[in-house]
């Protein structure tokens, strides 16, 4: 018999993650949504309860989905290229994808296939350029672990780390445009100044096309 | 784990197409038409919470509960239909019945062809999913149920399921399709055929003509049954149930006699069929199966859903079924995303082939009862008049974990 991981709908779904809830605040209510490896359901839910939007997620573990289905979510078990690819244009407002980026072999047609299916896209990634992982790499001779992603180089699934001024530059190349940019340190929203690369450890972007 | 049970149930009937007939797909037509169906639990003052249950190749329209007060005749899927069960029967009016063509009450080859007074036999015009479900919509007539809550079935049952959200969109809210196909595919239509030759090959069918005859074609139904079990269980599932064993033998005989257990296994099986079966419906209802497409007539799936968009739907396959694999369904997801319908889609771990559709309680019972009460919620379907909700089971999984978790820190 399979053990179901306890996924109760949250009784408190305004008790969201840092990061989600930085997510969370840019959406407006009443709008299509698609999460991206929606995992266990908790921003989305938080999204179609709090935010009444029209949600919609992606995921690829059984476990994952069962948790969603539990939520009273809507669904589908599959990767993120498969999923998308059978939305039509503009199918949403929103198109996220919350910590998922350093894990994808394409990021480019990832992100080009999210500002497909969604008009403007959101995502949540950590920031290797934070002045402790520079710290880290200079003086232990190690690569760092990201403070929000505790996961060592050789673990399954394979990472590729990167920074908010790679990302940065990515956009440009690939003509998607950055809009709104928050930052977090340890999971507190920050003022970084001109030194974003180097105060944050989570970064939050909406995009569009440029 | 839930034991309640709806109880004996009585199997009814319903006759229609007595003044004008019954019109078929292929053209043909029938008259009068019976369904056999049962129904458990009630209908809520606005009629809303309807749920229709369709049975697989050799299923009937007895679904849950027991008949006749023996509690060894419990319904197929009993595990998930009854109080408190995934079809929670003291929520929700749950209704099966038997398909067009079948041998357990309504209208097939073995009944009585009013113009010549004798059994059907070939003469019954051949029927499609398409005219079984139509013939459903009948009952619904009848039952005063305008639209279903939920329509809900696996194999077959699920080619009913899309067969109504395809061609009845406006009657139903959402769908539950179970390791299933819209189109069958020509490996399915070759086994499909394989029984059929086995029936046909077997002198006793003589042409189907055999209901007043002293035997019947049963060697040739049991091998056509046989093959289905090998197709219903996945490799695995039949190393872990019968390995290489042998049954009731210590050593090989050297001899034809049934040695291995798997070889025993399908014998029973076979022979079990035989006797609650009738080989011309076999006939009848794997041709069915074998016309059904829902990419025709425009050849895009999706096209075929234009209309469905509004349906919820509850898309599930197993790892292991090689009948019905599961790009089978990922094909039905993609199309139903594209046509913008609202789908949940997940392909459960298994090892148990395809029968692990009626096999994986727990994760059906999971996937099905936070579905429904999702609908409930979202629709506001309201509760039977009289109905209390039960406390809360302190035998659950989360807080049995949770009582483990107390006695662990308190000792």
């Amino acid at each position: 018999m399979t053990a179901f991981p306890n996924t109760r709908p949250n009784a408190h779904p305004t008790h969201l993650r840092p990061d989600l809830r930085a997510i969370a605040d840019l959406v407006e209510s009443g709008t299509r949504v698609l999460d991206l490896g929606c995992g266990d359901g908790a921003l989305l839910e938080y999204l179609v309860k709090e935010k009444k939007v029209k949600g919609r997620g992606i995921e690829i573990s059984e476990q994952g989905v069962l948790a969603c289905v539990r939520r009273g979510l809507s669904v589908r078990q599959g990767n993120l290229q498969e999923g998308l690819a059978d939305y039509p244009d503009a199918s949403f407002d929103w198109v996220i994808l919350s910590q998922t980026l350093v894990f994808l072999n394409d990021p480019a047609m990832v992100l080009q296939e999210m500002l497909r299916v969604g008009r403007q896209a959101i995502v949540s990634f950590s920031n290797w350029g934070h002045w402790r992982c520079r710290l880290e790499l200079l003086f232990s001779g190690r690569i760092p672990v990201a403070s929000d992603l505790p996961q060592q180089w050789f673990e399954v699934p394979r990472r590729q780390p990167f920074t908010v001024t790679d990302f940065a530059r990515f956009c440009t190349q690939i003509g998607i445009q950055i809009d709104q940019q928050t930052y977090l340190d340890s999971g507190r929203r920050v003022r970084t100044g001109p030194f974003k690369n180097l105060l944050s450890t989570t970064a939050v972007f909406t995009l569009r096309k440029a | 784990m839930v034991t309640d049970s709806v109880g004996n149930v009585e199997t009814q009937f319903y006759t229609f197409a007595e003044d004008e007939p019954f019109c078929l797909e292929s053209g043909a037509s029938i008259s009068p038409v019976v369904v056999a169906y049962e129904t458990y639990g009630r209908l809520n003052a606005d009629r809303s919470n309807a749920i229709l249950i369709c049975h697989a190749l050799s299923g009937s329209a007895h679904a849950a509960g027991y008949v006749d007060g023996d509690p060894d005749k419990v319904g197929w899927w009993d595990d998930c239909i009854g109080p408190e069960k995934a079809f929670d029967t003291e929520r929700f009016f749950v209704i099966c019945s038997n398909v067009l063509g079948s041998c357990y009450g309504s209208t097939g080859p073995l009944n009585l062809d009013p113009l010549t007074g004798k059994p059907y036999a070939l003469h019954f015009p051949v029927v499609t999913i398409g005219d079984m479900v139509r013939a459903q919509a009948k009952l619904l007539d009848h039952l005063g149920v305008d639209t279903l809550l939920c329509i809900a079935g696996g194999s077959m049952g699920g080619m009913q399921v899309l067969e109504w959200a395809a061609h009845h969109p406006k009657r139903v809210r959402s769908a539950v399709p179970i390791a299933t196909t819209a189109q069958h595919s020509p490996m399915l239509i070759a086994f499909s055929e394989v029984g059929r030759q086995a029936i046909y090959a077997d002198p006793f069918w003589n042409q189907g003509d055999y209901y007043d005859q002293p035997r019947k074609p049963d060697a040739g139904l049991a091998v056509a049954r046989m093959v289905g079990h090998i197709t219903y269980l996945s490799e695995e599932s039949m190393h872990l149930k019968f390995g290489r064993r042998l049954q009731d033998m210590e050593k090989y005989g050297y001899e034809f006699q049934t040695e291995f257990e798997i070889e025993s296994y399908l014998k029973y099986n076979g022979l079990k069929f035989t006797r609650r079966f009738d080989a011309n419906s076999y006939l009848y209802v794997t041709k069915a199966m074998d016309y059904f497409d829902l990419t025709q007539p425009t050849g895009s799936l999706a096209a075929s859903f234009a209309a469905s968009t509004h349906i919820k739907f509850l898309a599930v396959s197993f790892t292991s079924d090689w009948l019905y694999p599961s790009y089978h369904s990922k094909k039905l997801v993609s199309a139903l995303t594209a046509a913008g319908a609202d789908v949940t889609y997940l392909d459960v771990r298994s090892t148990w082939g395809h029968d692990a559709f009626l096999l994986e309680v727990a994760t059906m019972t999971h996937l099905l009862s936070s579905f429904l009460d999702r609908l409930v919620r979202e629709d506001a379907i309201a509760a039977p008049d009289g109905y209390t909700p039960r406390p809360p089971r302190a035998n659950d999984s989360g807080s049995k974990t949770q009582l483990a978790k107390l006695a662990e820190t308190l000792a």
